[in-house]
């Protein structure tokens, strides 16, 4: 053969692994309204940056006449690119090669690209859309799901991890994206779940649609499995390229600095809060009328929405704020609402991201189904998170900072570096209605008219405990602020804080309460 | 309790607090006291067996259902001495979680 003939033959060979299952398949892939895995990735990557490897994998089954069969790159994709220029690994279950299940050579072309990452300290990109293990390949694919648990728990606070859920994942396969650090859904085209619809039918009786079972909305709202809701997939390849802008390529670096750039006019700090703490607003407000460009790149925003998470810039360098919603549920910590802040906390800890937090709650949530459902525990996360956090960790308190919250939300107790308040700032071991009566029970119970010495007592508590100056006359504030000289300020703690260093007890690990 | 569910609003420590509710706040559960005397299934499945009859006195841990779920066979027990009061299921029958199977009382 001539060089030019080897040339053809090579080409024919890549179109041929190209075509995936072939027209059928990929015609009923797109009839679902779903990409490729090829197009996918080509459109999350810059354009000319995607390389490929692995094309010429083949299966190795042979039972159940499997040996006769031929799957173009044994359903999976993988290789390497760039997004705006940062460097990725990236693979993609192609549904259109016998349902993208997963047999071993499936698996180690996944693990081969997820050890490239590791070792090349980048992130890694999954794209999951598959039927599941392979049955016919038997112990050989759960061995190779297992392979791929163990590299995203050892790559965990290394380097970042994320999930793309573009089909189904069920079953073992759902226990990736859950070890990974963000998950991405498409309404109508992502399903996760361990026990599928019918399963659950035959031995349980439950009759239920995948949809509302394990669909894209269910993972955004009611499990917090998943950290991004779009409603097309071009929506959310535009979310995970949106993400990475906002964290570093790995464990030793941060996150690229962009041209510092003013909050928008409109975003009037000192007109968004109430006086009346017992009404809500919007803490997004707050949060844009802070950051550069008033961007804010929120995470779940869908679950436990009475706290709110997610990235900004501050003078062009990635923050992660955590902020107290009086919007929903009056902004209390619940069992949720830890959950979602305590593993944001952790990750921002991970990625060398400073942690800015707004602070206006009343308290956690008061009933009897928090309680069984373990606030206990699931509210010991996020004071664990903070205390365990070296990163810069600055705190402004807006209204309400009652009880456990005020400790729980990076008090200086939790070793905040910078404690501010605003004025309207209430720091109280809780609100002046449950204190006076607790405080003043009998004077209440008592008086001629308990109504009116009552709120007689109430105000006084008010008058005495509800502002900032008894914790800042204690240390526990740094300093009483104005609402609009809140950027400013906190822009130079940030600045003061950029060489933090702090060492720990050395230690194997803690032992968080998960 | 219903007032505070059209306004929508959260008390914390005797304070009220206008706010929004989330789904998953409306779909909470609301506690009730649980009651001994009630058997329920604690998961779907179907009766294989009824081991008791009503009036019939037991000894607690004694079997008294064959519950199938899960495809076991699950040995469902007396909690306590107590007689059978009334008996809900039928041997077939298949039955969702939280059924209340059979009603006891506790005898000394």
């Amino acid at each position: 053969m001539s060089l030019k003939r080897n040339i053809l033959d090579l080409r024919k060979r890549k179109d041929e692994v190209r075509k995936g299952g072939g027209d059928k398949a990929i015609e009923k892939q797109v009839a679902q309204g779903k990409l490729t895995a090829r197009q996918r990735i080509l459109a999350i990557v810059d354009e000319g940056s995607f390389h490929e490897y692995d094309m010429f994998v083949e299966h190795v089954g042979t039972d159940f006449n499997m040996g006769n069969k031929v799957l173009a790159g044994d359903g999976v994709v993988i290789g390497t690119g760039t997004i705006y220029g940062s460097p990725i690994c990236i693979y993609a279950q192609d549904f259109t090669v016998e349902g993208g299940s997963l047999g071993l050579m499936h698996a180690r072309k996944i693990t081969k690209i997820m050890d490239h990452a590791l070792k090349m300290r980048v992130p890694l990109i999954g794209i999951n859309d598959s039927g599941g293990a392979r049955i016919q390949e038997g112990v050989n694919s759960l061995a190779g799901y297992g392979e791929i648990f163990f590299r995203n728990t050892l790559s965990s606070g290394v380097i970042p991890q994320i999930s793309v859920i573009l089909g189904p994942c069920a079953g073992g396969a759902v226990y990736s994206p859950a070890l990974t650090d963000f998950v991405f859904v498409v309404e109508n085209i992502s399903k996760m779940f361990i026990t599928g619809p019918a399963v659950i039918k035959s031995v349980l009786g439950e009759d239920i649609s995948m949809e509302a079972l394990g669909g894209a909305r269910v993972h955004a709202e009611t499990t917090g499995n998943a950290h991004f809701f779009a409603l097309s997939e071009e929506e959310c390849f535009e979310q995970i390229k949106a993400l990475i802008t906002y964290i570093p390529w790995n464990n030793t670096q941060k996150a690229k600095a962009f041209p510092p750039k003013e909050p928008k006019a409109k975003y009037k700090i000192a007109n968004i809060v109430p006086a009346d703490v017992r009404m809500p607003y919007d803490i997004r407000e707050i949060i844009k009328s802070i950051t550069d460009d008033s961007e804010f790149f929120e995470i779940m925003e869908l679950f436990a929405a009475n706290i709110v998470i997610g990235f900004g810039r501050m003078n062009g360098e990635t923050v992660g704020f955590v902020a107290n919603q009086p919007l929903v549920l009056a902004g209390v910590l619940d069992c949720d609402s830890s959950d979602k802040a305590a593993r944001f906390i952790r990750y921002c800890n991970a990625f060398n991201i400073p942690i800015i937090t707004l602070e206006d709650m009343p308290g956690y949530l008061p009933g009897v189904d928090q309680e069984h459902a373990g606030v206990i525990r699931h509210g010991a996360k996020i004071l664990y998170a903070y205390s365990e956090a070296t990163v810069p960790k600055i705190t402004v308190i807006i209204r309400k900072a009652y009880g456990g919250g005020y400790i729980a939300m990076n008090s200086r107790h939790l070793r905040a570096d910078f404690v501010f308040a605003w004025p309207t700032a209430e720091i109280a071991v809780m609100g002046p209605e449950g204190a006076a009566n607790i405080v003043f029970r009998k004077e209440i119970a008592e008086a001629a008219d308990p109504e009116a010495m009552r709120q007689q007592k109430i105000q006084e508590y008010k008058d005495k405990f509800a502002n900032p100056y008894v914790a800042a006359s204690k240390g526990y504030i740094d300093e009483v602020i104005e609402p609009q000289e809140t950027r400013k300020i906190l822009l130079h703690a940030l600045q003061i804080s950029a060489h933090k260093d702090i060492q720990s007890p050395a230690k194997k690990h803690g032992l968080p309460p998960f | 309790m219903e007032d505070q569910e059209k306004n929508q609003v959260i008390i914390v420590h005797s304070a009220k607090y206008q706010t929004t509710y989330n789904k998953k706040y409306l779909n909470r559960k609301v506690w009730e006291e649980p009651n001994f005397n009630l058997i329920k299934s604690y998961i779907p499945g179907t009766i294989i067996d009824i081991l008791v009859k009503e009036g019939q006195v037991l000894n607690g841990g004694d079997s008294i259902i064959v519950l199938e779920a899960m495809k076991m066979y699950n040995d469902v027990q007396m909690p306590f001495k107590g007689k059978i009061v009334k008996i809900n299921i039928e041997k077939g029958q298949k039955i969702p979680k939280g059924f209340e199977m059979i009603e006891i009382e506790p005898v000394k």
